[in-house]
């Protein structure tokens, strides 16, 4: 099996008369994707707004930032099972508007919706100010609870990208890349000399809005299972989550994961990458032993050498993380950990709510809980209300200049536990 | 270049007072530099002066470490100088928690400061987070080898340039967790360890997990008829409006609240400030989290002896260990030292 992945560069994003690619600018006909999104019962206003990278604009609060795809042997888009019809993602041809995204902002849902800087030191610790962003400034109707706030938000956004993505239906991409699915055993035999690696994914499933779904499944019920690696690309997983934040993986950290990207690219030169785990993290104990006991047997059946574990949040599945590596380790499979650290404003705080001296091999995507502050922009999209209760905000944490004091907890992305980032924490 | 100033520390010993007969000298200074400060002298960069030597026998910094903190923190405030240096003080365990201590007083009046010490001295693990500490011999012979280093930190200190990692500096690590970017995406880096891994090359953890600590349980109560018992929650109850401002995740703060001639937590009454889960079942019942009316329930029944007529509350989002275990020991020795036997302990 195949998988063509065509990029078509987005060098700017306005509004315009039609929906459509010209000459590398993504014309957005307003009024027609504010119809299509409000005929959601549950929305009562949609606003579209422009944010280009180097403007002067703050976004927040952020819920998901989705990358507009399309698939031209489809009719309908992606995210299959979510709100398109059911298909096998990851195989096929799939085209990306590169450089653009959907942001999703409005009334807060949970606490932990993060901010996005266009400029500034706040934008050099996200990766979406470098993107050209379309972004949702949605309110709920009156009398909705958080939890279909939470839904009506999620599919608003994909809708929107799913729009999006038509308009490059019948273009060229600028560039494709093929990936070639084999059989499990056809890995092993073609690369017998490379070491074999698989990924274990695990997924936010704390639940009360801290979902992620596989397929439109909530992953808090399913049981570990296997991925193609390119199943992402089509939008298989998507982000349901107001978890913190730094380290939520937004749909977009999904469609690119870096994890996959990277052993892709590596795939038959040092490596040989035969394919994902997908685990949960569950809160209750017996959650915690099923998957993970489940999921050190899905790599042990892999016949692999080694896997790399990415966490999703921190805290509570710090734990999934650990009983993860430790029993996969035991079955003699070196494992390597991504996480972010909580070790307090002043670095000094244990990192981890767990350890194990089996988790020899860490890579860390920064302190969290480090302050910054991010001068005041010129314009403001959604609102700066929530600045004080979104998760690494603080009473008092409006400064007289305008400026805002954050942990970097409130940044989206900055802490991102696929390793999407260069941000990492060492010891002094 | 502009001139800076420099303050050492040094014990009876060094400061050549006498010897362990001298170890209850009080603080005091001289504005000469005195046994290692004339050897620091020569070494600092050409704008660092040594301004005064403070010298305190180690004895009497130890037994009488307020008035001696007093005395150094107003010396200190007066002299402001740029960088204090202490010692080294190598294995001398004393010596080093006064040499520790006078780092601690420096960062307080945010100022920088350097010591030298053998990794096992006491001052490393009590003050390592204050004060940058070279890593020396277990004696002073090794004094060729501190000073140098000890001088070439202190003089970036007192000019204000970056100061590098541990093993490039020469320093013992503070156990600080300081944010910065790498070369290549975490991906990326994750990937490289894990084939250095495999191939048993060598690698090194960028987190290197700690230790943990292992609490043994107190032993079951036999007669729970006879015991208050107390309600503690990380899940962030807190009386409507939480009046001490606890804040949604990495709470600096703990509360105590009166539940006393209360039968069940209302939500007119009680919220959660938690903001790390959906607050909507918690703020609807919010004995869901700290559960008052089953516990008086069990109260009525003569199940358990009383209800503690308060429970404490702290939010346990991105909450540090450190001030976890702070407000845990504050709580405990209160609970304590008003004779409840048992505490249920709610998280969410």
């Amino acid at each position: 099996m195949q998988f063509t992945l065509g990029s078509i560069f987005i060098k700017d994003v306005q509004f315009g008369p039609r929906t459509e690619v010209a000459g590398g600018t993504l014309f957005v006909n307003k009024g027609e994707l504010e119809e299509l999104l409000m005929q959601d019962e549950h929305l009562q206003s949609v606003t579209l707004e422009i944010a280009h990278p180097g403007d002067s604009i703050r976004i927040m609060p952020v819920k998901d930032v989705i990358e507009p795809r399309v698939k031209p042997e489809l009719d309908s888009g992606i995210f299959p099972g979510m709100v398109s019809k059911m298909f096998t993602a990851g195989v096929g041809r799939t085209h990306v508007l590169k450089g653009s995204a959907v942001v999703t902002t409005g009334r807060i849902v949970g606490y932990q919706e993060g901010i996005i800087d266009m400029q500034g030191p706040g934008a050099e610790l996200t990766p979406f100010s470098q993107l050209h962003n379309l972004v949702i400034v949605a309110e709920p109707a009156a009398a909705i609870t958080p939890h279909q706030h939470e839904a009506a938000l999620r599919k608003m956004g994909l809708r929107a990208a799913n729009y999006l993505g038509q308009a490059a239906r019948s273009l060229e991409p600028d560039e494709t890349v093929t990936y070639e699915l084999l059989p499990l055993h056809e890995y092993h035999r073609r690369y017998p000399d490379l070491p074999k690696i698989a990924y274990v994914y695990m997924l936010q499933s704390q639940g009360l809005l801290h979902d992620t779904y596989y397929y439109g499944v909530d992953v808090k019920n399913m049981v570990p299972t296997f991925m193609h690696p390119t199943e992402v690309m089509d939008g298989a997983i998507v982000s349901g989550n107001c978890v913190s934040a730094c380290d939520k993986n937004t749909t977009y950290h999904h469609l690119n994961n870096p994890v996959i990207h990277d052993l892709l690219k590596r795939h038959g030169k040092d490596l040989c990458f035969v394919g994902c785990v997908i685990t949960n993290e569950n809160v209750t104990l017996l959650d915690k032993q099923r998957s993970s006991d489940l999921t050190a047997k899905l790599v042990e059946y892999l016949g692999v050498d080694g896997v790399i574990i990415s966490e999703e949040g921190f805290g509570n599945p710090d734990t999934d993380l650990i009983m993860n590596c430790t029993k996969i380790e035991r079955k003699g499979i070196k494992t390597v950990l991504i996480t972010d650290e909580y070790a307090g404003r002043d670095g000094t705080s244990q990192s981890l709510a767990d350890a194990s001296p089996l988790a020899d091999a860490i890579v860390s995507a920064g302190n969290a809980n480090a302050l910054i502050t991010l001068p005041p922009m010129e314009r403001v999209i959604g609102s700066l209300e929530p600045a004080e209760v979104i998760a690494g905000g603080f009473k008092g944490n409006r400064n007289a200049d305008g400026s805002l004091t954050v942990e970097l907890q409130a940044i989206i992305g900055a802490t991102n536990e696929l390793g999407f980032n260069r941000l990492t924490a060492r010891e002094y | 270049m502009e001139q800076k100033r420099v303050v050492v520390y040094l014990n009876q010993f060094f400061g050549q007072i006498g010897g362990e007969d001298k170890a209850d000298t009080p603080p005091q200074s001289t504005d000469k530099p005195v046994g290692p400060a004339v050897g620091l002298s020569a070494l600092l960069p050409k704008n660092c002066t040594i301004v005064r030597t403070i010298i305190c026998g180690d004895g009497y910094f130890n037994e009488n470490l307020e008035e001696a903190s007093a005395a150094v923190r107003q010396m200190l405030k007066e002299l402001s100088p740029d960088v204090v240096v202490a010692g080294p003080a190598f294995n001398a365990g004393r010596y080093g928690m006064a040499c520790g201590m006078v780092g601690k007083i420096a960062f307080e009046l945010g100022i920088p400061a350097v010591s030298g010490m053998y990794p096992e001295n006491p001052g490393v693990e009590t003050y390592r987070p204050y004060l940058y500490i070279i890593e020396t011999g277990n004696s002073a012979a090794s004094m060729r080898t501190a000073l140098p280093a000890m001088a070439k930190l202190a003089g970036k200190l007192a000019n204000g340039e970056p100061i590098g990692a541990p093993a490039e500096e020469g320093y013992l690590s503070r156990g600080i967790r300081r944010n910065l970017f790498a070369e290549k995406r975490g991906s990326d880096r994750a990937i490289d360890m894990l084939l250095q891994k495999i191939k048993r090359e060598d690698f090194t953890t960028e987190y290197p997990v700690p230790h943990f600590d292992r609490v043994e349980p107190a032993a079951a109560i036999t007669d729970l008829s006879q015991a208050t018992i107390a309600l503690v929650t990380s899940g962030g109850i807190v009386p409507k409006g939480n009046p001490d401002r606890i804040e949604a995740s990495s709470a600096s703060r703990y509360g105590r609240y009166s539940i006393d001639g209360i039968d069940s937590l209302t939500p007119e009454a009680f919220q959660t400030a938690h903001g790390g889960y959906d607050p909507v079942y918690a703020n609807e019942n919010p004995n869901r989290v700290v559960p008052v009316d089953a516990l008086r329930e069990l109260e009525r029944e003569g199940r358990i002896g009383k209800l503690f007529p308060y429970f404490y509350a702290t939010v346990g989002n991105g909450t540090s260990v450190a001030n976890a275990r702070a407000y845990a020991q504050e709580i405990a020795a209160e609970l304590v030292n008003e004779g409840v036997q048992a505490v249920i302990l709610t998280s969410t």
